[in-house]
């Protein structure tokens, strides 16, 4: 499959009053065209400020790239000016945020928002912008869309709104949407409908979509496969089956062992002991270890480096090292395991 | 809309009633009257005169009968200041200079605020903002008795530039004292437009108009500005009554023959119809302010033209 872009070694930094933030201390992935990426992990792991590197929309005057490269289209676009990002913004890479409450300027109408990177991005007319944008509002389901380009964005609820701004983010046939929890901020049956949308959208205009969210069951709807974060860092990484069915790392345990289960209702929720660290001082070594109960010695000491499971599979701990003892993860995670080929508790009938 | 307009227009009168009641009554508790100025008159000769102008009247009794011709546009008659004239003329009279001070003073401080603040906005924690931050804090704290002598003796007396008072010369006239006045507009703008912008560019859709590949003037100017703006006519109000009170001032420093220079001349000599007639002009003036400024707001922001619409 063909590499779209690529994440090597990337780290940031704020600099702050309080000191350097390190924000991304070592981020490595791929991603391919036409896939679906899902990043997850709690919050301030980092995930926000790795997709908005990408777009280059972080305060210049703090954050500080301090290693590493993003490649796309065979450029670095750590290195690129704010003129050449504007040429990828919205034409190459578009982006769609969280609260579509906020995201559209409240004093212009839907119509101009619309039209504003196909003026921007494309040698078209007014006149054909317009209709573009008449389509567009069409194709993401939106009823009698020459008479809504004239309202501003109060006049629509808030599933709408994030039509809205899709809208916007595919009016260019980006090969890369990034999409920061697109439907956190929304009730479930609108939820639903976005995410329906997205991945209707995305076979049609065939884009590689990068789609953070807290939200396990989400993953599994939407994403082809999935980097999980961990201050800062991707601690393991690979499809949506060897994450869910296979998982490596002790964070990835914890995170779906504290997913609800439809079958399990009586069961109580498991939460993950402890605070995430702090960026301003990282800890030495795994930065998941004093959370965890399966913490080897070695991980106080030494960053692990990330060990091959598959293909498709990585994870970062010192777990999977050769002379590492073999720890039994929590009962609910062998459950899992026990469904998919290849893990250690596969039991060979798998549903 | 219009029913709005109307509505707003009832609650104006009724406040008008009010300014106007305090007012009179304030004035009567106050010491002195303004024949007693004229201390050379006999007793018989002040009876007289008192008698012409209704002051010998039980208290209640002056009162309806100034708020009976105040409802048919009628402000009375001057007692001492301009001798048996009629108030309204008067102001009329006096309303060109001061009005055209205090307009190019307003356009000239608003429309500098606004380009200070967006400058010291876009150009956050650089000299260029901590400039900006220092011309509006002198704009806000010097007082414009001290700002208008200070203009007046640079460029009048010593560079020769402007006349140094009076108005003779025209719009060269009006040159000084509408600086003078711009000062505290100018001021309240920058300070405003330079805490919005930062506000609004920290926003959301900013953000988005930025992911879309929009240049740095483009969100400024596109997105920002227009959001920015919305707050200031909030301000617009106390600016106004910044300017009416920087009149008083201003027009004795450079005497000109308006409205301001008038009022303070007549709280002097005690002419109670022309400080009840100024006051109500006043407070009509701003109270119409207020009544623009709420429209201006529907205007430019869409969310309550809306409800204000409905309403
Ligand atoms: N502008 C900034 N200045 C300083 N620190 C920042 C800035 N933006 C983010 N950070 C820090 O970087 C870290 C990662 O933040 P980020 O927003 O990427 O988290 P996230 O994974 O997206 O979390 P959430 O799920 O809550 O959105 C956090 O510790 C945060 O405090
Ligand atoms: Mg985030």
């Amino acid at each position: 499959m063909e590499k779209i872009l690529q994440v090597k070694d990337l780290e940031l930094s704020f600099n702050t009053f309080a000191g350097e933030v390190k924000a991304i201390r070592g981020v490595n992935f791929d991603l391919y065209k036409g896939e679906t990426l899902a990043i997850v992990g709690e919050s301030g792991s980092g995930k926000s400020v790795t997709t908005k590197s990408i777009m280059r929309l972080l305060p210049e005057h703090s954050a500080e790239f301090k290693n590493g490269e993003i490649l796309f289209g065979g450029r670095d676009l750590t290195k690129l000016s704010d003129k050449e990002m504007q040429k990828i913004r919205g034409k190459e890479i578009a982006m769609i945020f969280q609260d579509p409450m906020t995201s559209l300027n409240p004093t212009m109408p839907i119509g101009r928002q619309l039209t504003e990177p196909l003026l921007k991005h494309q040698k078209i007319s007014k006149a054909e912008a317009k209709k573009v944008a008449i389509d567009l509002l069409r194709l993401v389901g939106m009823p009698k869309p020459e008479l809504r380009m004239k309202q501003y964005p109060h006049q629509f609820s808030g599933g709408q709104r994030q039509r809205i701004v899709i809208a916007i983010s595919l009016a260019c046939n980006p090969q890369i949407l990034i999409a920061d929890e697109p439907t956190t901020a929304l009730d479930v049956t609108i939820q639903a409908q976005i995410l329906e949308l997205m991945k209707d959208l995305q076979k049609k205009i065939d884009t590689s979509i990068i789609f953070i969210t807290h939200d396990l069951g989400v993953v599994a709807n939407v994403a082809d496969r999935v980097a999980v974060m961990y201050g800062g860092k991707i601690v393991e990484i690979g499809t949506v089956d060897e994450i869910f069915y296979n998982p490596q790392h002790p964070y990835t345990w914890g995170l779906l062992s504290s997913m609800p289960s439809l079958d399990a209702a009586d069961e109580k929720l498991y939460a993950i002991p402890g605070t995430p660290p702090d960026l301003l001082s990282p800890p030495k070594g795994d930065a998941f270890a004093l959370r965890s109960e399966y913490a080897l010695q070695i991980d106080m000491e030494q960053n692990p480096p990330f060990f091959k499971v598959s293909e498709t599979h990585y994870a970062a701990t010192w777990l999977l090292h050769p002379d590492a003892p073999r720890v039994e993860p929590p009962a609910t995670v062998i459950e899992r395991m026990k469904k998919f080929p290849g893990s250690r508790y596969y039991e060979g009938s798998r549903v | 809309m219009a029913r709005y307009i109307g509505k707003r227009l009832i609650y104006m009168l009724i406040t008008l009633a009010l300014i106007a009641t305090f007012t009179f009554f304030l004035m009567k508790i106050l010491p002195g009257s303004p024949v007693a100025s004229a201390d050379k008159l006999s007793p018989e000769q002040r009876a007289i005169v008192e008698a012409r102008y209704g002051l010998d009247k039980p208290l209640p009794v002056q009162y309806f009968d100034y708020m009976f011709g105040l409802a048919q546009g009628d402000l009375g008659i001057s007692i001492n200041q301009f001798k048996g004239a009629n108030v309204t003329d008067v102001i009329q009279s006096r309303m060109g200079p001061s009005a055209q001070i205090g307009f190019q003073g307003m356009l000239l401080g608003t429309f500098l605020g606004i380009l200070l603040g967006m400058i010291a906005a876009l150009r956050q924690n650089t000299w260029v903002d901590y400039s900006s931050t220092l011309v509006a804090i002198i704009g806000i704290s010097i007082p414009s008795f001290v700002f208008a002598s200070m203009l007046q003796y640079f460029f009048a007396l010593k560079l020769e530039w402007f006349p140094v008072a009076l108005w003779k010369d025209g719009f060269m006239s009006s040159v000084l004292p509408s600086i003078a006045l711009a000062m505290f507009p100018l001021a309240t703008a920058a300070r405003f437009i330079r805490t919005e912008m930062i506000e609004v560019l920290g926003s959301d859709y900013i953000t988005l108009a930025r992911a879309k590949g929009a240049s740095g003037t483009e969100i400024a100017f596109k997105h920002a500005f227009r959001n920015a703006l919305i707050p200031l006519i909030t301000v617009l109000g106390p600016m106004a009554v910044g300017i009416l009170t920087g009149s008083l001032v201003v027009e004795q420093i450079f005497a000109i023959p308006g409205i301001g220079e008038q009022f303070v001349k007549s709280i002097m000599v005690n002419d109670f119809s022309i400080i009840m007639g100024t006051t109500i002009f006043f407070s009509v003036f701003l109270i119409v302010v207020i009544l623009i400024v709420d429209i201006l707001y529907g205007i430019i922001d869409p969310r309550i033209r809306l409800s204000g619409g409905k309403s």
